[in-house]
């Protein structure tokens, strides 16, 4: 594939770059990312994957979206109110780069459907809000060896690590189970500051697009966490296998995959 | 000098900064260690600009030619990391 002028002055600036250039814009064209929940980190993860040119990028979100989501769900404008994010996601996408193939699944991510959702994707980003989610995407892509992106913001706070088969541990290596209801609030209830959404999702587009490329160093054995208000990162090394993990280590408990029950959250990230 | 043997041509007077350096740093990308890449370039900025991002790339400049038409063509020997 030859690139035309209009792509190379689209991608000018990757394709200068001695680690991206002419053969890494050509992966990122060739590559797919799926991104779960069209949330305040989805939504910046997908606007800067489709500016880069990933070639096709899943989007799945079963929610609509609603005035309380514009604070920090950049994707969506205020004209979209009451539009299925997962559409809104799409004419955002599109409308910035005709290059990306976008595919949308308006369906909540369970057992049932996850495991077909991720099959045909390249690498997965947990953009979603809600506990059961994000053990349920590891543990799927701990199964269909997919690597993924996990994160999580709260407040003024906000966490990423990444999975990478065979090369660290998984996010229940690291959190075993989801915590007891009511024990952590959701965003809803505690609520986020919404630049943290771009913070976190733009790091979690990062990792993607580093993945594809082939470049650098991942966050595979560790967690960063960032806390806006003390103006802190920290990149904490986790073990490297942790041999008792119930779904990736040596003996796996769990070999199907689990729908906990989940606390009201509305989809508020 | 004696004539240069050239592997392939490219024309980047179709297109203006940065996309005159990204054009031909992309065509340099299909060849092989050693080969030529002949460029032709507007005068100006390009000539200015581009023989010396083309260097600090690591490739070797052979020669660049005045066509005497407001163009000048560059011979590059692809040098590869």
């Amino acid at each position: 594939m030859a690139f035309t002028n209009e792509q190379l002055e689209r991608y000018s600036r990757h394709i200068i770059l001695k680690e991206v250039g002419a053969k890494g814009q050509k992966k990122l064209l060739n590559s797919s990312v799926l991104i779960i929940g069209a949330g305040g980190l989805g939504s910046p993860a997908a606007l800067y994957l489709a500016a880069a040119g990933v070639g096709t990028i899943g989007i799945a979100d079963a929610d609509e979206v609603d005035l309380s989501n514009l604070q920090r769900q950049i994707i969506h404008a205020t004209k979209d109110v009451g539009k299925p994010k997962v559409l809104s996601a799409k004419e955002s996408m599109e409308a910035i780069n005709p290059d990306v193939t976008v595919k949308t699944y308006q369906t909540f991510v369970d057992s049932e459907t996850i495991m077909d959702l991720i099959k045909d994707y390249d690498f997965i980003i947990d953009g979603t809000d809600n506990f059961p989610a994000k053990f349920l995407i590891n543990d799927a892509c701990v199964m269909a060896k997919k690597p993924f992106s996990h994160a999580g913001i709260l407040r003024f706070q906000g966490q990423l690590m990444t999975y990478v088969p065979g090369e660290g541990p998984c996010y229940r290596c690291v959190f075993k189970d989801p915590p007891p209801k009511d024990a952590v609030p959701t965003c809803k209830q505690a609520g986020v500051i919404g630049a943290m959404g771009g913070v976190i999702g733009s790091l979690q587009a990062m990792e993607a697009i580093k993945y594809i490329l082939g470049v650098g160093d991942l966050l595979t054995g560790y967690l960063l966490t960032y806390d806006a208000l003390t103006m802190e990162f920290r990149k904490i090394k986790l073990p490297q296998h942790v041999k008792s993990c119930p779904v990736c280590g040596e003996h796996p408990t769990i070999t199907e995959l689990i729908d906990y029950e989940q606390a009201e959250c509305d989809g508020v990230l | 000098m004696s004539e240069i043997k050239i592997d392939d041509t490219v024309d980047i007077t179709d297109v203006v900064c940065p996309v005159t350096f990204v054009k031909a740093k992309v065509a340099l990308e299909e060849l092989d260690e050693g080969q030529i890449l002949s460029i032709r370039m507007n005068d100006g900025e390009p000539v200015q600009n581009v023989p010396r991002s083309i260097k600090e790339e690591g490739h070797q400049i052979l020669k660049l030619d005045d066509n005497e038409d407001g163009t000048y063509t560059l011979y590059v020997k692809k040098v590869e990391d």
